[in-house]
């Protein structure tokens, strides 16, 4: 069985969620085999994981050059590697630096690709939902191999035991992919919140929320329902939240086990970033606010009433 | 410094969009069509640029002959001219193709600095600009809230999922920027009027010495096999808040099981 080479995404020396759901999938297409792209180290820390959903075996690219400039060099060792191994199909996050990857290796390898997958069948067809979700595609690379971006949450990771056979790879990163360098990394405070885009629960608020220091409801919520913060552009233009929580057509697009939304209307512009969630309850005070048209459960009523006694009541029950 | 900005026409996302049943590709009619929203940022941020630094900004958009209206439209917030790539056989143009077409179209420019939207609402992509450095051996700095210019040197803010990362390049560079870099200024009167005379070169593949069968259907390198309207959620279950709406809320999450 051909390999399928599951480009890992990590985060604080931990393998994020969707890298485990990409080896689930992986699994239907050939044998996962993880590559971990980073600097020296990296991958010592994440190998375990790897192995116990799948990866029978792990690639590791490690050196200074690899995240001392940005996408490019991923993309050369990606390429390299492709060439060497002939695999069955390529699997990379979602994300903005996974799509940038995959761009370059689609233009290195003059192959086709296809972003934000939300599933993907044995012979590699993919399917994307499009326009705000509205719409669901299956497409397929016609030249070359699958190359696919998936999203995050498209499917719940099942573990699967192995062993990786430990592989390193030679990185030799010429000139012209160090023209972009990484010169500082800042982390900024997001405190112990789950990550939006990976969460299973999201709490997002919207205009009705009034102001930044009323935000404090919704983080009250999401905490104690273990979940990510979000906002309606409404809101991060108002200021009341920072932009880098903003859900919606310009913003993040989230898939949840369970979506709250909290005094958002539910414009096309909100919805485009939640459509997808699985479970959607709203508050809003607006009994006829589009929200409620795709929400499980609706409460008509005042949010700065609704949310902090359900708060209440999920304190009391626990 | 000279400054190519690239623009696309895409149905407006704030309206009921679908593709086309007979070759599956956006259909341009279901929506009106307008300037991807990000790229307005991508034009403003020119603009400023221009306004501290000298130069001119040149608009560059790949499109159908309706893309024309966005064109003058965006002209009308300030840049000195536009490129429109024009051709029938681009119809149905994968992204790989694009970037083809884009980076022959840039080379014919030879601008200092490409400036984008760092995504398209219709496809949501994201791929261009790297597609296009590695096309060109220019350097990508993509996803910026934050770009400052000191002679031939360019740092950007890049976020991230964990905060930001700051990059910086030589030019010719190629930038692309989200709605979080500025606030776009409204065409005024005189822009308007004064758009209308601005000079719009078109090329066709031709021109660009591209064979039309690498771009559109021809060359397309992935095709959309279906697709389908996702079924239409219903509302559930809505109640009125009467002093009990949080806890008949949280009666609700756990007959789903999450608390």
């Amino acid at each position: 069985m051909s390999e399928v080479l599951v480009v890992v995404e990590h985060a604080g020396g931990a393998v994020k969620k969707v890298t485990l759901e990409m080896l689930t999938l992986a699994r239907e297409l050939g044998e996962p085999a993880a590559v971990v792209l980073g600097a020296p180290g990296t991958a010592e820390g994440l190998t375990g994981k790897l192995g116990e959903y799948g990866a029978t075996k792990v690639y590791v690219a490690e050196h200074s050059d690899v995240d001392g400039y940005l996408v490019a060099p991923k993309a050369a060792v990606l390429a390299t590697l492709v060439k060497d191994v002939s695999p069955a199909a390529v699997l990379l996050p979602s994300s903005q630096e996974g799509k940038e990857i995959a761009g370059r290796l689609a233009v290195k390898l003059d192959n086709g690709l296809l972003t934000d997958a939300v599933a993907i069948a044995a012979d590699g067809t993919a399917t994307q939902a499009v326009f705000a979700g509205s719409t669901i595609v299956t497409a397929k690379v016609t030249r070359g191999l699958p190359l696919v971006t998936i999203r995050p949450n498209s499917v719940t990771p099942t573990p699967a035991p192995a062993t990786p056979e430990v592989s390193t790879v030679d990185v030799a990163v010429d000139e012209s992919a160090k023209l972009a360098t990484v010169v500082e990394r800042v982390a900024e405070a997001k405190g112990a919140r789950p990550e939006l885009t990976e969460a299973s629960v999201v709490v997002a608020g919207g205009r009705g929320v009034g102001s930044a220091d009323n935000f404090a409801v919704i983080e009250e919520l999401a905490d104690l329902l273990g979940g990510a913060v979000g906002a309606s552009r409404a809101a991060t233009d108002s200021g009341f939240y920072p932009h880098q929580f903003q859900i919606g057509q310009t913003g993040k697009t989230v898939s949840p086990q369970l979506y709250i939304a909290i005094g958002i209307s539910g414009a096309i512009q909100h919805r485009a970033g939640m459509q997808t969630s699985k479970t959607i309850v709203a508050v809003n005070k607006d009994a006829e606010a589009p929200i409620f048209d795709l929400a499980d459960f609706g409460v008509v009523g005042d949010l700065f009433k609704v949310v902090p006694q359900a708060a209440e009541e999920i304190r009391k029950r626990k | 410094m000279k400054i190519v900005v690239l623009v696309k026409q895409v149905p407006d996302s704030g309206a009921e969009r679908t593709l086309r049943s007979d070759d599956n590709t956006v259909d341009r009619g279901s929506a009106s069509n307008i300037i991807n929203e990000m790229d307005e940022y991508a034009i403003e941020e020119a603009l400023r640029l221009r306004e501290a630094h000298g130069g001119e900004v040149t608009l560059l958009t790949m499109g159908p002959e309706k893309a024309a209206e966005s064109i003058r439209k965006a002209l009308s917030m300030g840049p000195d001219g536009a490129v429109h790539v024009l051709d029938d056989a681009l119809r149905g143009s994968c992204a790989p193709a694009t970037s083809k077409v884009l980076a022959a179209a840039l080379g014919t420019l030879e601008p200092d600095l490409v400036l984008c939207g760092a995504e398209a609402t219709d496809g949501r992509v994201q791929v261009m600009p790297h597609m296009l450095a590695e096309r060109m051996g220019v350097a990508a700095l993509t996803g910026a809230r934050k770009l400052t210019v000191d002679g031939t040197s360019l740092t950007i803010e890049r976020q991230t999922e964990e905060g930001y990362e700051v990059v910086t390049a030589s030019t010719p560079a190629i930038v692309s920027v989200w709605d979080t870099i500025n606030e776009p200024r409204y065409p005024s009167f005189k822009g308007i009027m004064e758009a209308k005379k601005k000079p719009v070169q078109t090329l066709s593949l031709a021109d660009l010495g591209i064979p039309a069968d690498e771009v559109g259907f021809a060359g397309a390198t992935s095709e959309v096999v279906e697709f389908a309207r996702r079924p239409l959620r219903s509302g559930g279950t809505k109640v009125t808040d009467d002093g009990d709406g949080g806890v008949k809320l949280v009666e609700f999450l756990a007959t789903e099981k999450f608390v």
